[in-house]
C-alpha cells in the first residue's frame, strides 16, 4: 500500500467513467420512455388511432428500412444501454460494498443510493414482465375479455382488456412509483455526472429537471391504465 | 449516574458508547462508559479528555483519538457521533460543543468507517490514502526562485472565489465517512476545483484528474452516487458542485485521450 505504482492511469478505467456510462445510457432510456409515454397516450384517441400508431411504428422508414426496422434499431440500442447501465450499476454497487466492509452501528444519512439500486432491480424485473405481457407472449390475462386471437390482432384490445383488471393496474402503478423515484434522483445524478451542475444555481435547476421528469412520466403513464380501469376508455 | 452531584445545574450526565479496538487486527467492540458533570461549554474532545482522565485514574487504557489544533482548521480530528460525521452541528469534532447534547443523552462514538481508512487503534484511522491521492496529482509544478509578481497572472473574481472556497477543504475525511459508498469524490473535487479554477493549475489539469481518480479507485474508495451526504457532513461546507467539476474534467481528459 505504501508504495503504489500504477501502470499508466487511464480515464476510461475509473469509477467516474462507469458513472458516465450510466448517465449516457440513462439519458437514452429517458428519451425512450418519453416517446413510449406519447404512444401510450394515443389510447385516449380511440382504437383506430392507437392501432394505426402501433402499425406505423413498424412501417416507419419503409422502404428505406425493412418492416419493423426502426423498432429493431431501438430494441438493439435499448438492450445495449441496458447491459451498459446494469454493468456499471452492479460494478459500482459491489465496489461500494467492499469500500466499507464494517458498517456503522448508528448512521443517520440519506439512503437514496440504496433506493436507486433496489429500485433499479425492481424496474428490471418489471421490464421482463412487461415484455412478456405486451410484446413476447401476450397472454390472455382477463379471462372474461377478448380471446387470444383478438388480442394479437389489435394492440388496443390487448391493452384495454389488461387494464380492466384492478390488480394489473396496481402492478403497473407500483412499477411507475419505482420508476418515478429512480428518475427523480437519476436525472439529476446524470447531469451531475456529465458535469452540467458546476454552480449552486445549475444544481438546483438539475434537481428541478429531475423532479419534473419524474412527475411527467408518472402522470403520463398513469393516465391510460386509470382511464381504462374507470371506464373512460373502453 | 443517580449518585452524580453536579457543580452547575446546566451540567450533564451522559452515557457514551465508544468503539474500542486494540489494533488493526483486533475485532473491536462498542463499550459503554458513564461521564458526569459535563459542562455545556466543553468541546466534544474535552469531554473525551475528562473520560480519559477517569480511565487513567483507574489504571485502564485511555481511548485513542486524533486531534491537533482544536481550532477547526487542521482536519486532524474526526469522529462519527451518533451517526453524524463530526456530530450534529456543521463543524469539526473539536469545535462541537457539549451544549449540542442534553442531560441523560446516550452518544455513540465510532471511527470513520472506510476500508481505505484502516483503523489504527480505537477511534484513530489511517488517512494516508488521502496523502497518496494528493501525491498522485493534487499539486502544481512551479520553478523555485523569487516569488512571481502578484499581478502577473490575473484571476477573475468568480474563479478566485470558487478556488478559495474549494481550498477550504481540510482533508478531515468526513465526506468519506458520511458517504454511503465511502467515496472520496468531494475531497478530490475540492482539490481539482481549487487548482483547476486558477491559471497556475492549467498545465497539469487533465493529467491531474486522471491520476487522482485512478489513485482514489486504487485505494478502494467507492464510486459517487450523488446523494450529497458528503456536502452535508463537510465542516467547511464544500458544495456538491465541485464533484460535477471533477466529473467534467475527467470527461475532458477522456476526450483528449487521457
Amino acid at each position: 500500500m505504501a508504495t503504489t505504482t500504477l501502470s499508466a492511469p487511464t480515464a476510461r478505467k475509473t469509477t467516474i467513467a462507469l458513472k458516465l456510462l450510466m448517465a449516457v445510457t440513462g439519458a437514452f432510456f429517458v428519451l425512450y420512455v418519453l416517446l413510449h409515454m406519447y404512444g401510450n397516450l394515443k389510447v385516449l384517441a380511440g382504437q383506430e388511432a392507437f392501432d394505426t400508431y402501433a402499425h406505423h411504428l413498424r412501417t416507419f422508414g419503409e422502404p428505406m428500412l425493412p418492416y419493423g426496422g426502426l423498432l429493431w434499431i431501438f430494441r438493439i440500442l435499448l438492450l445495449g444501454s441496458l447491459i451498459g447501465h446494469a454493468y456499471a450499476a452492479f460494478t459500482l454497487w459491489s465496489r461500494a460494498g467492499s469500500a466499507r466492509k464494517t458498517k456503522y452501528a448508528v448512521l443517520k444519512t440519506a439512503a437514496s443510493a440504496q433506493w436507486m439500486r433496489w429500485g433499479g432491480v425492481a424496474i428490471l424485473l418489471f421490464v421482463v414482465w412487461h415484455l412478456i405481457h405486451f410484446t413476447i407472449v401476450k397472454p390472455v390475462i382477463n379471462v372474461d375479455g377478448p380471446d387470444a386471437a383478438a388480442i394479437k390482432a389489435s394492440p388496443y384490445t390487448m391493452v384495454v382488456a389488461s387494464f380492466q383488471l384492478w390488480w394489473m393496474v396496481l402492478i403497473y402503478l407500483l412499477a411507475l412509483a419505482a420508476l418515478g423515484l429512480h428518475l427523480a434522483h437519476g436525472v439529476f445524478s446524470a447531469q451531475q455526472t456529465l458535469g452540467f451542475t458546476q454552480t449552486p444555481k445549475a444544481r438546483a435547476r438539475a434537481k428541478g429537471i429531475g423532479n419534473l421528469t419524474a412527475a411527467l412520466v408518472v402522470v403520463g403513464f398513469a393516465i391510460p391504465p386509470l382511464s381504462i380501469l374507470f371506464g373512460l376508455v373502453k | 449516574m443517580a449518585t452524580s452531584t453536579k457543580s452547575d445545574p446546566k451540567n450533564m450526565d451522559l452515557t457514551l458508547r465508544i468503539w474500542r479496538q486494540d489494533g488493526p487486527s483486533d475485532r473491536g467492540h462498542l463499550q459503554t462508559y458513564e461521564v458526569s458533570d459535563i459542562s455545556p461549554d466543553m468541546s466534544f474532545l474535552e469531554m473525551l479528555d475528562v473520560l480519559n482522565e477517569q480511565l487513567n485514574a483507574k489504571g485502564e487504557e485511555p481511548i485513542a483519538f486524533d486531534s491537533d489544533c482544536r481550532e477547526g482548521i487542521c482536519g486532524m480530528c474526526g469522529l462519527m457521533i451518533s451517526g453524524h460525521a463530526h456530530g450534529p452541528e456543521k463543524t469539526t469534532t473539536c469545535q462541537l460543543h457539549m451544549r449540542s447534547f442534553k442531560d441523560g443523552d446516550t452518544i455513540t462514538v465510532e471511527p470513520w468507517r472506510a476500508d481505505a481508512f484502516p483503523i489504527i487503534k480505537d477511534l484513530v484511522v489511517d488517512r494516508s490514502s488521502f496523502d497518496r491521492i494528493i501525491q498522485a496529482g493534487g499539486f502544481i509544478s512551479v520553478n523555485t526562485g523569487s516569488a512571481p509578481e502578484a499581478n502577473a497572472a490575473p484571476v477573475p473574481k468568480q474563479k478566485a472565489d470558487r478556488a478559495f472556497q474549494s481550498a477550504e477543504c481540510i482533508g478531515c475525511g468526513a465526506c468519506v465517512a458520511a458517504c454511503p459508498n465511502a467515496s472520496a469524490m468531494l475531497f478530490m473535487g475540492a482539490k481539482v476545483t481549487h487548482l483547476g479554477e486558477l491559471p497556475q493549475g492549467q498545465p497539469e489539469r487533465w493529467a491531474r484528474v486522471v491520476s487522482m481518480v485512478s489513485q482514489h479507485d486504487h485505494e478502494g474508495f467507492g464510486g459517487c452516487t450523488n446523494t450529497g451526504a458528503c456536502s452535508v457532513a463537510c465542516p467547511k461546507g464544500i458544495p456538491q458542485d465541485v464533484i460535477s467539476t471533477l466529473n467534467k474534467d475527467l470527461r475532458t481528459a477522456m476526450r483528449q485521450g487521457g
